[in-house]
């Protein structure tokens, strides 16, 4: 039985990759598709999440849940390139640390 | 009944906005005409109101109309409480505005804001009607401080002048002294008893009778401090001494306003106000004697410094304070019916005394000081007459509306019997004689006194009808009034509904043994000492003014300390000077340079407001404009939520 | 089948109408250039009688409870489309002049308009979390429209990034308690949560919904992106954004926080607190050093969520209902409070500074006189309605035992009115810079009407507060 998967397991996966996306948002100060990516895999740590929970629970809800997300990662996607084009088109740059006009 | 009720009490609300407002594109004439066609409105149904209720015999309304919020369970409403005291009180307020309108008409001719003050008018007419159809504390409170705002607007209305700025600031103050005690008085009430409404405050006073309020260790009967508080707001308003400083100067005001405001109509709302609490003040023995006393000194005192008055209006003006006097005298023994009763034919006769004045002001040219008038009687026969009327019903010549109410005030206070009582009856009887000294002596002076170069070398002639037309209709209540409705008021029923009297405190059911009817009281009156005291001092007037008029000055010289004493209207004004205004002053000057600038606005002010733009100024750099930044605050934030949730 | 059409025809009406626009703007667009908008308007109105035709406070589910329509979400929906069409209708000539004024404007805020209906409508996290997300997504590409505007890119930039994490962090604490509770709808995790003990996962996953909440409202210390989306996005469109997603926040904590999780009150209340006290302190005082108008008024918000919060954290219904109270009467003011600044620029001149207001009293009487109602409103002067509004939230705090923490935003509201009355001050007694000295003229008749109508609703919100309040509680109630 040790060697089987347990559910602490799976959760510990998905928080290490939420982290790992959270990191990625904030420590890096290059570029932007990197922080999309991140927001990517934050998605995907929760959706590892809902189906460890939903198949250790044995209901389906957490994985029909799981297939909103993943169409909704496809419009947060879309949305996110179309705005680093725009961004591209009036600064010719996609640093983050281009991003810094208003603040105060 | 309700739909009746709000179009009293808004259609001048709606004459004051529309001239107010509109009142540049509407004109004078248009001006005039909206407000006095709403203030007509309201006259007329409150005349049907008043027959509905004091002939047809209608039940006495009580309704809330609007829910304005709840708080606490304290409901903060509009609503009426209408009954025959009410639809008295209503009748005279619109019927004398109405009048007091129309003679608006030819006073303010000539004068600059002719459309705001015909605004103003109409919203007093609304102030004071929301203040006498009130059926709760509010509401009250409300009209109380409108009428007083408004009052404050027209003293001041030739802001041009420095008098009238003075004089309308100091019937503000005075006024504000008097509403403070007020406010607290309604601020026991809702501690107390928890609610606004009348009804709901009578039902309660039972519980109440013996109730204590705890000053440290001395204990005080918390009804009499309530009434006395909401007693300093009557004296404020309606003039009693050592509150009544304002009146007389109130007089910078045109005269319509005179008439209106500060004769017939907002000073008697302190002696309305007690009547409508009646059941409260009837438990309080110590409050009653403190208004009777009040009353009485008011009542004499004042009708003195009448006599040594040389501006036509402030002898008008001192004659009110002491017929104010008598009603709270009256209010004092707890005849109740007879102090509104004197309020209603007061407001009557006195309306006309200052219209009647104010005909002789305009013919005059808008001078007021009568000695330079005199022999006006053949020039103005009209204002002449109304002018004698008006006089003959103050002094309380028999069969005058006037002699019923003041005989009613006199008998009553005789009836009753503390030491006080005594004393306050021999006061009113000295008053009674003073009031009939002064009046006559402004009377001869003005119409039959020897012709001054004035009136010699210019042309003075009668009013216009606007102004006459108001004088008759005045004249006829002014005559008829008290002898027609003294039985119903004094001895019937008419406000039994409104007024609550104690049995043992029922002076008016002793003076009733005397005979009831108005033919019994004016018999009586006859062979009564106020009658020929009456006489006596009118008859003195004669003497002194017309018989032998060399002999005034020579007695004034002769008792020089007296007139003093009265020209200076004992010294009121100066006390007030020096303690208050320049006492006050001095604190004030060490406040705003010690404690106000140095540690107020120094340290508490200036060093908050430092502290807080320093601190914006530093917590702006907090937003940098990053987006990384921006998400490690988020991030360091929900470490910081989770630590403080999970430890 | 009947009744499913009848319970969920505002939000298919407006998704229909959003549809047929998307496809009928391409065919008619360069025509008729205001059918979209009048076609948009009349859609608005026709939700908004729709929902009042069958307004009842009796709550139906459908889809197996993940979908309901009750008191609440009618209020919420008619409050939204208020504000939806007085944005629209009172940025239309903003964004004629500045060539963004297209077919897909209105799209995009239909659909983000109907995001938020989902949202007030939803009961269980599935469609929580799409009503959100059809909501924030239209949203981000709104702000982007101005595709020539650096700042606009920027603020879109900024606002999609933090949404999006936001979000994540959203789901992953409705993860942590799906897998607690073993269930997506609220009904049932709120049945449960009141029946068993609460454990540490459950805490967990609280503190992370939470801070997604406070990020959707904006309250501080997630309240960075508030300032820089207000001041970047067109003002037209920060307009359409300060008013409606508000109460779409205030749906999204009020399903999730009380229909869900309100047993864990105990747990929730006191970050609350934090949360509130923090949004109080920051925006009223950082608003003070603002030079730009629109920052102003986004620190304001930042102080005007902290409020609301403090309704939330009374954690009983009058609070609740406080809290949706003042969040509707907040959108109001916001819309007024932007709108001014819509009335006031012109083609190639945003007049979002403070200064530009100098002299506005002469120059625009009525124009001062709204701004002045809704400053007034907001800095919480009796009779306006936002004294009224702050008034019934502490009251509720105070029966909730929290008096420190009422008189504490008394004190921050003292310290806020500062900066609303020296706009006030700039407004009526400083002379205009010489580019602005003539008069300002309204742009058209609708800004007019529409700013008089928002200030004397202000107004007459404030003199005759109970209706309002008693439908408010009534609603709650059920």
């Amino acid at each position: 039985m040790s060697e089987m998967i347990q559910l602490s397991d799976v959760l510990l996966f998905g928080a290490v990759l939420f982290v790992l996306s959270l990191a990625g948002i904030f420590l890096n100060r290059k570029n932007l598709i990197i922080i999309l990516m991140s927001i990517e895999l934050m998605l995907l740590a929760v959706n590892t999440n809902l189906v460890a929970f939903s198949s250790f629970q044995g209901n389906m809800h957490g994985q029909v849940f799981v297939f909103f997300i993943l169409t909704v990662a496809a419009a947060e996607a879309a949305i996110g390139l179309a705005l680093l084009v725009l961004l591209f088109r009036n600064k010719h740059s996609i640093n983050v640390d281009d991003l810094s006009e208003m603040k105060g | 009944m309700h739909a009746i009720f709000l179009t009293i009490l808004l259609s001048p609300l709606v004459g004051a906005i529309g001239a107010g407002v509109f009142g540049r594109w509407l004109g004078r004439t248009g001006s005039h005409r909206i407000t006095i066609a709403s203030v007509a409105v309201s006259a007329a149904l409150s005349a049907y109101v008043f027959y509905l209720y004091v002939f047809a015999g209608a039940e006495s309304y009580n309704a809330t109309i609007y829910t304005w919020m709840i708080s606490d369970g304290i409901r903060f409403e509009a609503g009426f409480l209408v009954d025959r005291l009410t639809a008295t009180m209503m009748l005279v307020v619109t019927f004398v505005s109405l009048m007091v309108h129309i003679n608006t008409i030819g006073y303010m001719e000539h004068e600059e804001g002719y459309e705001r003050f015909f605004s103003y008018i109409s919203l007093f007419t609304f102030s004071m009607l929301s203040l006498v159809m009130a059926n709760n504390f509010l509401q009250l409170f409300f009209g109380w401080e409108a009428v007083g705002l408004v009052s404050y607007l027209l003293i001041g209305f030739y802001f041009k002048r420095e008098s009238a700025n003075q004089a309308s600031l100091k019937a503000f103050l005075v006024n504000r002294v008097g509403d403070f005690g007020f406010l607290l008085g309604i601020a026991l009430v809702v501690g107390y008893f928890g609610t606004l409404d009348y009804a709901e405050f009578f039902d309660g006073l039972a519980a109440h009778a013996g109730t204590s309020v705890m000053f440290g260790d001395t204990a005080i009967h918390m009804l009499t401090l309530m009434t006395m508080l909401l007693f300093v707001g009557a004296m404020g308003k309606s003039a009693q001494m050592p509150l009544h400083v304002w009146l007389p100067e109130s007089m910078e005001g045109p005269t319509p306003i005179s008439a209106l405001i500060h004769a017939a109509t907002m000073v008697t709302a302190g002696i309305f106000m007690v009547a409508r609490l009646s059941p409260a003040y009837e438990l309080a023995e110590g409050t009653l004697t403190f208004i009777l006393l009040t009353g009485a000194f008011t009542a004499l005192l004042m009708g003195l410094l009448g006599i040594v008055q040389t501006d036509i209006k402030r002898v008008v003006a001192y004659s009110t304070l002491s017929q104010l006097g008598y009603m709270v005298a009256a209010l004092g023994v707890s005849a109740y019916a007879a102090g509104m009763f004197h309020v209603l034919t007061h407001a009557f006769f006195k309306a006309l005394l200052f219209l009647a004045a104010g005909s002789v002001i305009i013919a005059m040219h808008h001078d007021q000081d009568i000695r330079n008038m005199g022999g006006l009687a053949k020039k103005m026969p009209i204002t002449y007459a109304a002018l004698l009327i008006g006089s003959l019903a103050l002094i309380g010549f028999p069969g005058f509306s006037g002699f019923y109410s003041k005989d009613g005030i006199l008998m009553a206070i005789s009836e009753a019997d503390s030491v006080a009582a005594q004393l306050a009856f021999v006061m009113l009887l000295v008053g009674v004689f003073v009031t009939a000294f002064y009046s006559f002596r402004m009377f001869f002076i003005v119409f039959h006194g020897k012709e001054s170069d004035y009136v010699r070398t210019h042309d003075i002639h009668e009013s216009p009808w606007v102004v006459t037309l108001p004088l008759i209709a005045l004249a006829i209540p002014a005559v008829f009034f008290g002898g027609l409705f003294v039985e119903p008021i004094l001895f019937g029923d008419m406000f039994a509904d409104a007024i609550t009297v104690a049995p043992e405190h029922n002076v008016l059911a002793k003076v009733a043994e005397h005979g009831t009817s108005a033919l019994d009281m004016l018999l009586h009156g006859l062979m009564a000492l106020p009658t020929w005291l009456a006489l006596a001092g009118v008859a003195l007037a004669w003497f002194l003014y017309i018989k032998r008029p060399e002999l005034a000055p020579v007695l004034a010289q002769r008792f020089a300390g007296v007139h003093a004493t009265l020209r200076h209207a004992y010294g009121f004004d100066r006390f007030n000077d020096i303690v208050f205004v320049q006492g006050t002053r001095r604190i004030g000057e060490f406040c705003s340079r010690v404690t106000d600038s140095k540690m107020i606005d120094g340290w508490v002010v200036n060093g908050t407001a430092n502290a807080i733009a320093f601190l914006a100024a530093k917590g702006r750099y907090a937003q940098t404009g990053y987006l990384y930044h921006y998400a490690f605050v988020m991030i360091f934030s929900l470490m910081g939520l989770l630590a403080w949730a999970l430890w | 089948m009947d009744m499913m059409l009848q319970v969920l025809a505002p939000e298919l009406l407006i998704l229909i109408a959003a549809m047929t626009l998307l496809v009928g703007d391409t065919f008619w667009g360069h025509r008729h250039k205001a059918l979209t908008f009048q076609l948009t308007l009349a859609s608005i109105v026709v939700t908004a009688l729709v929902i009042l035709a069958s307004f009842s406070t009796t709550s139906v589910q459908l889809f197996n409870g993940a979908f309901i329509r009750d008191g609440v979400a009618d209020v919420l929906k008619l409050s939204m489309l208020f504000m939806t069409f007085f944005a629209f209708l009172f940025a239309r000539d903003y964004l004629v002049q500045r060539n963004i004024e297209r077919g897909e404007y209105y799209v995009l805020g239909l659909l983000s308009l109907l995001g938020m209906m989902v949202l007030a409508s939803s009961y269980d996290m599935v469609t929580l979390f799409m009503g959100l997300e059809i909501m924030s997504l239209a949203l981000y590409a709104m702000i982007a429209m101005q595709k020539d505007s650096g700042f606009a890119i920027e603020s879109a930039m900024k606002y999609f990034v933090l949404g999006a994490m936001a979000t994540g962090l959203l789901l992953y604490g409705m993860t942590l308690v799906y897998g607690n509770v073993g269930s997506l709808q609220f009904a049932t995790i709120y049945q449960t949560l009141a029946t068993t003990e609460q454990s540490l996962v459950l805490s967990l996953g609280l503190v992370f919904i939470l801070v997604g909440l406070a990020f959707k409202f904006g309250a501080a210390p997630f309240h960075n992106w508030v300032p820089d989306v207000y001041h970047g996005s067109p003002t037209g469109i920060t307009l359409f954004l300060s008013a409606a997603p508000k109460i779409a926040a205030f749906a999204l904590m009020f399903r999730l926080l009380i229909e869900g999780l309100e047993a864990a009150l105990m747990q929730w209340q006191s970050i609350l607190i934090i949360l509130a006290v923090l949004s109080l302190v920051v925006g009223n005082v950082i608003a003070i050093a603002q030079t730009n108008l629109k920052r102003m008024l986004a620190y304001s918000t930042i102080s005007h969520m902290g409020f609301i919060i403090l309704g939330f954290l009374t954690g009983n219904v009058g609070g609740y209902a406080a809290a949706m109270y003042y969040v509707v009467i907040y959108a109001l003011m916001s819309l007024g409070g932007f709108a001014v600044i819509l009335a006031l620029s012109r083609k190639g001149f945003e007049a979002d500074n403070i200064v530009d207001l100098a002299g506005l009293g002469k120059r625009n009487p009525v124009l001062a006189l709204v701004m002045l109602v809704i400053l007034l409103s907001m800095a919480g002067i009796p009779p306006f309605v936002g004294f009224y509004a702050k008034l019934v939230v502490l009251t509720e705090v105070v029966e909730a035992g929290l008096t420190w923490l009422a008189v504490f935003a008394v004190v921050m509201s003292v310290v806020g009115a500062y900066y609303y009355l020296r706009v006030i001050k700039v407004m009526y007694f400083d002379q205009p810079a010489a580019q602005n000295a003539h008069d300002a003229d309204f742009a058209n008749a609708s800004l007019r009407y529409g700013l008089i109508l928002v200030a004397t609703l202000v107004l007459m919100l404030g003199i005759l507060p109970d209706g309002l309040l008693t439908l408010f509680n009534d609603v709650m109630m059920y």
